[in-house]
């Protein structure tokens, strides 16, 4: 780790640790040590010079990773900023995001790359991560520099908020990057399918007069880039699904052994396309919210591990940008500061999945499908962790966001689960202070 | 309203009846619907008369807000408000700041700051109408909304099945056409099932939307098969640029396979009464000795067009259906 990381060294006592990573549940301290965790056990006493750091009565994680948010910057900063994004990351719970390169202009060379990974570092935020641009100006013909891009810091590919969509480059890509071990990442959707709609095609959108994207438009693009994978041998990984079609194919993609991994958002989880009435343009989204049918099948694929992580696809959007007409507005919710609240609203509460496994989805499934340092507690792991209360019932209120957006269709909902304390290499980048 | 009822309720004035908008007829209870149509068949009579104008709305002002193209829909709307009294404006989007690219939000925010009492909206963005509505104080009519309503369209539409066949409940009404793109499809469908009658839709597949019967609708793939079922055709307006967007192959072709002609409507087992909300592509959608035939109420609709109109401001002013003879006599209102 680097010279940012705190030296100083840490005894979180009184908690309760769950790191899936290593089959850990139960009350247990962590010392931390130059920014990296030294110990996990029960009976570990405060070492000495050690600051303590009382989690009683809280959960003790690794900190939670989300490979995909918009930060904006450059060219969107009244959204968000690179600085904003990081801190608003560590105020959900996270401790790495991987950031999309559609700004403007795109981050689709290695001086960008850089830039962005600088800004992160100065915003002592979570970790920032690049992903750099599959194709040059993001236009879908002719591939970056991403040897390049990788030398800068990039960690993956993408055009996220549009798809590779010449299959052609696709397969190069999917070839190409392997030289450097990193996946495409792919904004799945058949374009001419999706035809402009701004909503889940369906009897809602038929009954708002709103153009509608139908689930084939996400699946049929799946099915062709796992076809693509499996004859490349490339590590596709599917952005932010969505259709039930959707986790047919990726289901048949994992039964083939192929290299594809995904990714589903809190909001795919528990919110459909009901939220979209009254032309809710907090609620537009894209992918869209779908039914009730689509929200059950990728919440069975996540528990089943067909889908591998939640990601929030976090899109931070000004508010006079989504005070507009429904057509007019634009794609995208606020995510990361409400991402863990919804998913023990979607999952933990109702049962669908225990505290641990959502930690693992969150935190640990992350790093373990892109191989990636984090995303657990071991010994020698760097001491990004987050100190959260499971219980805790909090209002989403988005005007007190640390993001620089406001835009949620949940505001004002209750949720359980809150983020208590977050840690990157030691060093405490998030706290909330009340009522402790 | 019984005899006691109505007592009652010259006593406190009631809430205005219709509410403060008519955004769209999706969720308007059947009674709502009766009431429009009941209280503008006393306003027939004004257009009838050599000096057509009550005062009914007389110092009100009425903004016309145009953000599309539209000859018969703003021209009737403005002739239901001048022959109300009320003083209008006309806003059409070429020339308008709406063209410079204001915001719809700030358009809200200049009218309600000049003190307009009622807008009537025309927009290509589907809810448009209600996020003005939902901004300004004044009442607002939805005079078309992307695709979404049309509700003094269907209004109309159904006065006009109701003049003609004496009742709506019961009757079996086809909509024919690009039922997709159709606003006044969907106001249609919304306000013909709340009065009971059952609702049926026609045309090319990929015309047709997605979900369309889970709005309680029969859909049609063959115009015959409509045709026989049905009692009234609403015959839409296919729009002629969807040729080149690719939902059907050609104008002709369309004809031919959904054309509403003579020799189709002779294979019809009861007399079928043709609607068409206009402007016609005559050789298109519907044949001119269809249209110009015993069996189009095409010029009625227009003319009732007016009168739904003018018992849609007078509603939304605050006018109470009971007292509209009275209102167009110029004693009430």
């Amino acid at each position: 780790m680097s010279a940012r990381d705190s030296g100083e060294r840490l005894w979180i006592h009184g908690g309760r640790v769950v790191d899936p990573s290593q089959g850990l549940d139960g009350r247990a301290q962590v010392i931390v040590e130059a920014g990296r965790v030294a110990a996990v056990g029960p009976e570990l006493e405060r070492p000495e010079g050690a600051r303590s750091i009382d989690a009683s009565g809280l959960v003790v994680a690794p900190g939670f990773i989300d490979l995909h948010v918009h930060f904006r910057e450059p060219g969107g900063e009244h959204k968000e900023t690179i600085a904003s994004g990081a801190r608003a990351a560590v105020a959900g719970g996270f401790t790495t995001v991987w950031t999309m390169p559609n700004t403007d202009p795109p981050i689709d060379d290695p001086a960008a790359v850089g830039f962005v990974k600088a800004a992160g570092e100065a915003a002592r935020g979570a970790r920032v991560m690049p992903i750099g641009a599959a194709s040059i100006g993001m236009k879908g013909e002719r591939m970056t520099e991403i040897g390049g891009l990788v030398a800068a810091g990039a960690v993956a590919v993408s055009d996220d908020g549009s798809p590779v969509g010449h299959a052609g480059l696709m397969r190069r890509l999917l070839e190409y990057t392997q030289s450097f071990g990193i996946p495409v990442v792919q904004h799945s959707e058949v374009v001419e399918l999706a035809a402009g709609g701004v909503m889940n095609e369906g009897s809602i959108a038929t009954a708002l007069g709103l153009r509608g994207i139908p689930n084939a438009a996400e699946a049929a693009m799946i099915a062709r880039d796992a076809l693509l994978s499996e004859l490349t041998g490339g590590h596709l990984h599917v952005c932010h699904v969505s259709a039930r079609e959707s986790v047919e194919q990726l289901r048949l993609a994992r039964d083939k052994g192929l290299r594809v991994t995904s990714e589903v958002t809190p909001h795919h989880l528990i919110l459909t396309d009901e939220m979209v009435r009254g032309y809710n343009t907090e609620a537009k989204v894209n992918p869209p919210l779908r039914t009730e049918r689509d929200v059950e099948a990728v919440r069975t694929a996540l528990v089943d591990g067909v889908i591998d992580v939640i990601a929030t696809d976090h899109a931070p959007h000004h508010y006079e940008e989504k005070e507009r007409e429904f057509d007019d507005a634009p794609f995208g919710i606020n995510g990361l500061e409400t991402a863990f609240g919804l998913c023990m609203k979607a999952l933990v509460a109702p049962g669908h999945m225990s505290l641990a496994q959502l930690i693992d989805r969150m935190a640990c499934a992350p790093a373990r499908i892109m191989g990636m340092d984090g995303g657990t507690l071991r010994p020698g792991a760097p001491a990004d962790i987050v100190l959260l209360d499971p219980d805790e019932i909090w209002t989403v209120k988005p005007e007190g966001f640390v993001s620089r957006s406001h835009n949620t269709p949940v505001a004002g909902w209750t949720l359980p689960g809150r983020i208590r304390r977050t840690l990157v290499g030691g060093e405490t980048r998030h706290e909330v202070e009340e009522d402790r | 309203m019984t005899a006691a009822e109505r007592e009652t309720a010259e006593e406190t004035p009631p809430p205005a009846p219709l509410g403060k908008d008519l955004v769209g007829l999706e969720g308007l209870p059947g009674d709502t619907i009766r009431m429009i149509l009941d209280t503008a068949e006393p306003f027939k009579e004004i257009s009838e008369r050599p000096i057509k104008k009550v005062p009914v709305l007389r110092g009100k002002t009425i903004v016309n807000l145009f953000f599309e193209p539209s000859t018969r829909t703003r021209i009737s709307f403005e002739f239901a408000e001048k022959r109300l009294g009320a003083d209008t404006v006309n806003i059409n989007s070429v020339g308008s700041s709406v063209s410079k690219g204001e915001s719809l939000v700030d358009t809200a925010r200049n009218l309600e700051a000049m003190r307009i009492d009622m807008v009537v909206i025309r927009h290509g963005s589907s809810g448009a109408a209600r996020f003005l509505a939902d901004r300004i104080p004044s009442n607002v009519i939805n005079a078309g909304d992307g695709r979404h309503e049309h509700p003094t369209q269907a209004l109309l539409d159904m006065l006009t099945m109701r003049d003609r066949l004496g009742r709506i409940e019961g009757l079996r009404v086809c909509i024919v056409g690009d039922i997709v793109h159709s606003r006044v499809a969907r106001s249609n469908i919304f306000g013909l099932r709340a009065l009971g009658a059952e609702v049926g839709v026609c045309g090319p597949r990929s015309l047709v939307p997605v979900g369309i019967e889970d709005l309680g609708v029969r859909v049609f793939g063959h115009v015959d098969e409509a045709i026989e079922w049905a009692d009234v055709l609403n015959v839409l307006r296919l729009q002629l640029e969807r040729m080149d967007a690719g939902f059907i192959p050609s104008l002709r072709e369309y004809n031919r396979v959904f054309g509403v002609t003579r020799v189709r409507l002779e294979q019809a087992p009861r007399e079928v009464v043709v609607l068409h909300p206009g402007p016609m592509n005559r050789g298109v959608e519907i044949d001119s000795d269809v249209a110009d035939g015993p069996q189009s109420v095409i010029l009625p609709q227009v003319t009732n067009g007016v009168a739904v109109r003018m018992a849609v401001l007078y509603l939304l002013a605050g006018g109470r259906p009971e007292l509209a003879e009275d209102a167009k006599r110029g004693s009430g209102g």
